[in-house]
């Protein structure tokens, strides 16, 4: 009876309830038939591209076709970028800041100024950029990188009391806590710079130059905040904290504007993004477009007047002002508008080359199906 | 490991039953023993925690990361701990979870098994207790359907024939019953019995017992009774078909054999993971030169630059011993750099394997209807192992045969009984056809009937009660109902027998029962010691049954002694020829032996039957040899054998019987498949050459113009000179002509057999092998073995024939051994095959009818043969690809992750400062890059299944570790640090004007390095798409979804001020990037640039044309189902092999 109830079964149906009954011997059994999704299965409907020649061969002119016009367009935009820029460290005997970068001395109270001439060439069209170039500081020193509390920029009282294990060596001075703390604050550049124009007929114009705007709005409003909300009066919110040791004013002095003292203040904030590599700039003011008649900057003579706060020697680093007049992709540099030139036509030879190889390729293998 | 202990111990131990002295009036010391208490789990509520983590940090990788992580605790490095800390926790979390949460259901299990509550019999009362309470001695009763609680002497039992019925489903896996008998004339009634047993030591074998019962009658001399295996049950084993039995424990708790056999298998290593640890080896070195060269180059530089005023020291700084610092910079730059050996591979190689295994498991096409089942996976470990298999051996019956027994003819002092239809392709000198019943005096009629009487007697065979039938319908009885069927159909049971079934531990047995049914002698079964037979005339004939003299592997026969009505007592023996033309007596061989071998070539399994009558004298002699031989404590099996031999000798041969055990289905295209992907095939099997060799033509294994090459004690003893003389000239000569003369080998993945024109087939036997393998002398032992592997390795195809099964692990640990380390793999599905499945590389188990202790010690278990071509060719190239893959993927992400920060140290005075932000560094193995891999490795078919099976030959492109070399390796490398350099200089000449935006504002560290990261995210990304043939929802998804994620999670890193963060160096980082058309372009720039060669590479690539058009049409119609009613490969085998031989 049972044997033929399962010669019935051919083999192919499930034996129908025995399977439960036959528990008690053959527990371990699983008679689950696996179940039949395309995913189990691996049958998953799949889109399976074939790189052949064929289709790369169109990707390649294509990419060179874009390419060579964006980097003809970047080289073009980076060269009508203008730029110029001056070396005032004063390493060279003949350099106007040689006496200041020689006879620099933290003590000194009297600061040590120069003037640094320079002639520009062309005039100076739209919004002019003035940067501080650094080189060989680096800014990117890890143990550099870390000494800062970024919970006391941010206006963290208790940060303000208790600088951060990290600000170390530059957390505590007489044992007060300085703010703001660590490395980065306490080398902030501090050299002032100002630009004087020389007439055609020698009178001395001094041109007007914006210290807001240089650092990022987000910086600016959210990352550093003063501490003591509302309190305006700084003076009273930095009491019992000292200056970094470096610094001749301590932090709400470092302007006048109450919008641009203390942590807020732009120059400080700019300095406080560390640079990526030893050799940098950083964006020192603005010299905005005053009328649609008269170029920005004219081309004439220039004096650079500095008070020579920042030392450098001892470091072997240089210190520059940049002039840089800025297009839609930043500064000058003639990097991006090259490599794309060169990858949009290396793509285009390359396309050009598979498209030989492919039709010879495919010519023979045409023949050869052709003899057999 | 509990063994070694037990040396020193006394070899036996004695139990007192019922705790009761013996003899009475000696004082009884009650002995110790262990408890019942069953402990598997591992760990303890208390020792988990620490248990479980030095378990994993004694795994090389997890210590390694520790190490990383305590250096980052300890010394200031520039990563935080987190960046490492996290994932290493969240690997060891995950892995303690999931081991505990195992450890939970162990103590599950074993809480229900020790709780479980059993009847102990105690001074004549039956009381309740828990199963861990059971002492040694204790007697306990248990009813049917109950789960022995330890190892039990049956004493008593409800049936009235002193046996009862087991099965061991949770012990081996054979789910058929086994039945045991109750110690011989014991009282009735147990509360009066007072004996001891003696027995040995508890041991793992589950099949071997020796112990010795005492027992103790009004204070004559003690009786003595013999225990072995058949008076043991097992913990484990479930009574069946029994009401309810008492036993007395001689093994408890974690000394029972079940426990004893609770061990886990040795792990098995892929050639997968051991590139891996080569291509780590490298990358340590790699990490470690980095780090050493910056160390250095940071003390070059810091003697030129010293300490300026912007940035001094720290006073600990100044303070600590230079050369401590310049080993805590070191370590320091290991620390910064170690992202090139990431956690995250082992969590996701793991995560691949395991989830891959799934598709195994998941596949359809394994799944069998017959026995409702589907593959098994036992080691996740090993999946891609199956794309690299080199050589298969194989197991005969039951894998390459089906182990499907059917009765097909007999042959009766020369005369031949075919059955059935087919006896239309008798030949020459035989001469009947149909049953024997209807006519022919061909043998006399007392012959014919000696011999069916022989077939009814001779077999361990039990009768299924027909009223149990029901409840175990489903796992016995598809092993017999075939025969059944046949015997249903030809009418020649009466309608009460129908419901008949027989259960025997072998289906050869069964099916000569059957057979001998079929000629009008039914077995009725076993009652009570007497065998009962119904005869052509219906009447009922009662033998008594005197002994068993049982099948064992190395006498390869079996007998009975029984005494008929008449009191003449028979000894009925049955076995292979080559064991009972010995012990025969002569003048009655050459005429079966030719029926034989001619059965046998025909691929047929052929049985001798011989008799003998003993004299009263002679069997009062063997009664006491075989009695005191069983109650031998030591040496039991030797000395039994012995006596086994004395007594079945000069017998007389009746006739022999030929079984035939059909082909697997789609075993020959299974097996074309196999050798057309480039595997050697070699057949071990315990069977007889003949019959081997058929089935191997059968198979096509060896085809027409297969050269055969023997080796085997007949062409041994060819020629008359000394064995070891002619095995020495004959394996020159074979070399000569397999090796030597063979056209040269191709080197590397191709070998010359499927080139040249002739094929040679190998065959050896278990004698010559062992001969070859262990030569008397040393220096020659070395150098058979070396030529005897040089021709079989340029042979196609080996059969090795009459091995023991530890003769085939021996080949198999020879091959794997052999020059170049091939990947072996075994196949088979019986208990005699599980040394070389626990051998070979890869072991694979056939759910076949010979128990499940093959599939229980197999790596993968599948249904049939045939299911092997997909495992191999399909599942097993497909994982190979994708974890090569995915292993080459890891290692190149890595190392472009790292180059830049390397570079960048050139830059920032070797100060360690990270170019990128810590949560990036974290991140990016962990959510950024490692799903898009994971789904690649699980779902790429890089080429579709169809065309892999189709095309066996593609499998020979992986052959050989293929995408692991370390050409390919030093290409992804190679790759890896073209992109590292494109990334970080790229970025580098960009920012030589840091000025990047249209307001004038500048970029500083963090942008460079996010930019940096950017780029690498996306190209790593966007390479493994160009990888990435098989592209499912699930691939665009998490391509997609984690490109979508970065750009998301970057935006919200840097959006808020975090108020648990130190730094808040990425805040609006992001976003400032994003606002920068420069940016923009450099990105697009360098992805582009350096995804170019890759595609570059793709197109000038061989275009794998045939395979690619081919899908689409294939694709279409899913191969269609095999009919399991399809015509079975046994004619045109029969037809081959007649043409061959």
């Amino acid at each position: 009876m049972m044997a033929s109830s399962y010669k019935d079964e051919d083999g192919h149906i499930t034996v129908s309830g025995s399977g439960a009954a036959a528990g008690g011997g053959g527990g371990s059994l699983r008679s689950k038939k696996p179940e039949n999704t395309a995913f189990k299965q691996q049958r998953l409907p799949a889109w399976q591209p074939i790189l052949t020649a064929g289709t790369v061969l169109p990707a390649f002119f294509i990419i060179g076709l874009m390419f060579i016009p964006i980097g003809i367009g970047l080289y073009v935009t980076s060269n009508n970028i203008k730029e110029f820029e001056v070396d005032y460290t004063g390493v060279e005997m003949s350099s106007p800041c040689f006496t200041c970068s020689q006879n620099f001395s933290w003590n000194s109270t009297k600061p040590c100024t120069c003037s640094v001439p320079f002639h520009l060439d062309q005039p100076y069209e739209s919004n002019v950029f003035m940067y501080y170039g650094l080189s060989n500081f680096y800014q990117n020193h890890r143990r550099y990188v870390k000494s800062r509390d970024d919970s006391q920029l941010n206006g963290n009282e208790e940060s303000l009391r208790k600088p951060s294990k990290e600000c170390e060596p530059y957390a505590k001075s007489n044992n007060k806590p300085i703010a703001p703390c660590g490395a980065i604050a306490n080398s902030m550049f501090n050299d002032s710079l100002e630009l004087i124009y020389i007439d055609p007929n020698g009178t001395k114009v001094q041109i007007p130059l914006t210290a807001t705007g240089i650092a990022w709005w987000t910086d600016k409003h959210v990352k550093f905040r003063n501490p003591g909300a509302e309190n305006t009066n700084l003076t009273v919110v930095f009491q019992g904290t000292t200056r970094p040791v470096n610094w001749r004013r301590p932090v709400f002095q470092l302007d006048s504007d109450p919008d641009n003292n203390g942590f807020i203040n732009e120059d400080f904030i700019v300095w406080m993004r560390t640079a990526a590599l030893p050799t940098f700039r950083k964006l020192y003011r603005i010299i905005q477009r005053r009328s649609n008649v008269h170029p920005t900057l004219p081309r004439g003579n220039y004096t650079l007047e500095v008070v020579y706060n920042y030392p450098v020697r001892s470091f072997e680093g240089r210190k520059r002002m940049i002039l840089s007049t800025i297009s839609w992709m930043g500064g000058k540099n003639p990097f991006l508008g090259i490599a794309y030139v060169s990858v949009g036509s290396v793509c285009f030879l390359l396309g050009v080359l598979l498209l030989i190889i492919h039709h010879k390729y495919g010519n023979r293998n045409n023949a050869a199906e052709i003899s057999h | 490991m509990k063994f070694g202990g037990d040396e020193g111990r006394v070899h036996s131990r004695t139990i007192y039953v019922g705790h009761k002295s013996c003899p009475p009036n000696e004082a009884y010391i009650p002995p110790k023993f262990c408890d019942n208490r069953i402990v598997s789990s591992k760990y303890t509520v208390w020792n988990f925690l620490p248990k479980n983590l030095f378990e994993q940090f004694r795994r090389i990788a997890n210590f390694y990361f520790l190490i990383i992580f305590l250096v980052q605790v300890i010394v200031d490095t520039p990563t935080s701990p987190v960046t490492s800390g996290l994932p290493l926790f969240f690997v060891i979390t995950v892995t303690a979870v999931k081991q505990g949460y195992e450890d939970w259901l162990r103590h599950k299990a074993d809480r229900e098994v020790n709780e479980y509550r059993v009847s102990v019999l105690e001074d004549g009362r039956r009381i309740r207790k828990m199963s861990a309470k059971i002492k040694v001695g204790d007697i306990v009763e248990v009813e049917e359907d109950e789960t022995f609680p330890c190892d039990l002497i049956l004493l008593q039992s409800s049936r009235d024939d002193g046996t009862c019925f087991v099965t061991t489903a949770s012990l081996d896996g054979e789910s058929n019953h086994k039945t045991h008998y109750t110690v011989a004339d014991l009282e009735s009634d147990l509360q009066y019995l007072s004996a001891t047993i003696e027995c040995e030591q508890p041991q793992p074998d589950l099949y071997k017992f020796v112990g010795r019962m005492h027992i103790y009658r009004n204070s004559q001399e003690p009786d003595v009774r013999s225990l072995g295996p058949e008076n043991l049950l097992l913990k484990g084993a479930n009574l069946k078909n029994t009401q309810k039995i008492c036993g007395v424990a001689v093994y408890t708790g974690m000394e029972t054999k079940m426990a004893l056999n609770y061990q886990g298998k040795s792990q098995k290593r892929s050639a997968v993971e051991k590139s891996i640890n080569a291509f780590l080896l490298v990358y340590l070195f790699i990490l470690v030169s980095k780090a050493l060269v910056c160390t250095t180059l940071k003390y070059v530089w810091q003697s030129k630059h010293d300490e300026t005023w912007y940035n001094e020291k720290t006073q600990k700084e100044k303070e600590t011993n230079q050369y401590l610092k310049m080993f805590t910079d070191f370590l320091s730059f290991m620390v910064l750099f170690n992202f090139i050996i990431p956690v995250s591979m082992y969590v996701t190689v793991e995560m691949q394997k395991f989830l891959g295994s799934f598709f195994i498991t998941w596949d359809k096409d394994f799944f069998d209807p017959e026995i409702q089942e589907g593959a098994l996976v036992n080691t996740s470990d090993l999946n891609e192992e199956l794309g690299q298999v080199e050589y298969i051996f194989t197991d005969k019956t039951g894998t390459l045969t089906q182990n499907n027994m059917e009765f097909i003819e007999c042959c009766i002092d020369g005369f031949q009984y075919k059955h059935g239809d087919g006896s239309s392709e008798l030949d020459g000198f035989c001469v009947t056809d149909g049953p024997v019943n209807k006519i022919q005096q061909k043998a006399g009629r007392e012959r014919e009937e000696l011999f069916l009487r022989a077939l009814c007697l001779c077999h361990t065979v039990q009768v299924k009660e027909s009223t149990k039938q029901r409840q175990d319908q489903n796992d016995q009885f598809d092993q017999i109902d075939q025969v059944d069927g046949l015997g249903l159909d030809h009418g020649f049971l009466d309608p009460p027998q129908k419901e008949m079934g027989f259960i025997a531990s072998s289906p050869d047995e069964i099916a000569l029962v059957k057979g001998a049914m079929r000629y009008g002698f039914t077995f009725l079964g076993l009652e009570s010691k007497n065998m009962k037979i119904l005869n052509r005339n219906k009447d009922v004939e009662t033998y008594e049954l005197l002994h068993v003299l049982n099948f064992d592997p190395v006498r390869r026969r079996m007998s009975v002694m029984v005494r008929s009505k008449t009191g003449d007592i028979l000894l009925f023996c049955k076995g292979a020829d080559s064991s009972i033309f010995p012990q025969v007596r002569q003048e009655e061989v050459e005429r079966i032996r030719m029926h034989v071998e001619r059965n046998a070539t025909e691929g047929y399994r052929t049985l001798c039957v011989a008799y003998k009558h003993l004299s009263a004298q002679e069997y009062a002699r063997a009664d006491a040899d075989l009695r005191e031989a069983r109650l031998a404590l030591q040496d039991r099996e030797e000395k039994l054998m012995a006596v086994y031999n004395r007594v079945e000798t000069d017998m007389i041969l009746i006739g022999a019987t030929a079984v035939e055990d059909q082909l697997q289905d789609e075993a020959a295209q299974t097996m074309e498949a196999l050798q057309g992907a480039g595997m050697k095939v070699w057949v071990l099997t315990g069977d007889k050459m003949e019959t081997a060799k058929s089935t191997c033509y059968a198979c096509g294994l060896f085809k027409k113009n297969t050269e055969l090459l023997e080796l085997t004690l007949r062409t041994l003893e060819d020629g008359g000179r000394s064995r070891e003389e002619r095995l020495h000239d004959l394996l020159l000569e074979y070399h000569k002509k397999a090796v030597q003369d063979a056209p040269p080998v191709k080197l590397g993945i191709t070998r010359s057999w499927s080139v040249a024109g002739h094929d040679y087939g190998f065959i050896i036997d278990g004698a010559s092998l062992s001969m070859v393998l262990s030569s008397s002398s040393e220096p020659n032992s070395r150098r058979y073995k070396n030529l005897f592997l040089q021709i079989c390795q340029n042979c196609t195809s080996v059969l090795c024939c009459r091995m023991a099964p530890l003769q085939k692990a021996q080949i198999v640990k020879l091959v794997k051994n052999s020059k170049g380390n091939p990947i072996t793999l075994s196949i088979g599905d019986g208990a005699n095959d599980v040394s070389m499945i626990l051998e070979a590389h890869v072991g694979i188990g056939i759910k076949g009818k010979e128990g499940r202790q093959a599939v229980k010690n197999s790596d993968y278990a599948i249904p049939k043969l045939k299911h092997l071509k997909k495992l191999l060719l399909a599942h097993g190239h497909l994982y190979y690809v994708r974890i090569a893959h995915l292993v080459q993927y890891f290692f190149y992400k890595n190392l472009c992750f790292i180059l830049p920060q390397f570079l960048y140290q050139f830059f920032c005075g070797y100060s360690q400062q990270p170019l990128y932000d810590a949560a990036y560094l974290t991140m990016y193995n962990i959510c950024f890059t490692s799903m898009p891999i994971l789904a690649y490795s699980l779902l790429e078919q890089h080429i579709c299944i169809e065309v892999l099976l189709e095309h066996s030959t593609l499998y020979r492109d992986i052959a050989k570790n293929a995408m692991l070399r370390w050409k390919l390796f030093l290409y992804w490398t190679a790759l890896g640090i073209f992109h590292g350099l494109v990334f970080f200089f790229g970025v580098r000449f960009l920012f030589s004007n840091p000025a990047l935006q249209d307001n004038g504002q500048v970029f500083g560290n963090w942008s460079y390095g996010t930019i940096v990261f950017t780029v690498l995210v996306f190209t790593v990304t966007l390479k493994l798409a160009l990888d990435t043939r098989h592209w499912t929802w699930i691939n665009h998804f998490v391509i997609w979804g984690s490109l979508a994620f970065y750009v998301f999670f970057s935006f919200f890193w840097g959006g808020i001020i975090w108020p648990f963060l130190k730094h808040q160096r990425l805040y609006f980082v992001f976003a400032n990037m994003l606002s920068s058309v420069s940016a923009w372009l450099v990105i697009i720039l360098l992805i582009l640039l350096s995804l170019l060669p890759e595609i570059l590479l793709v197109v000038l690539r061989k275009p794998r044309g045939p395979h690619a058009r081919q899908k689409k049409s294939s694709a279409g119609d899913p191969q269609s189902p095999q009919s399991p009613a399809r015509p079975l490969l046994t004619r045109t085998f029969s037809d081959e092999s007649n043409t061959v031989i």
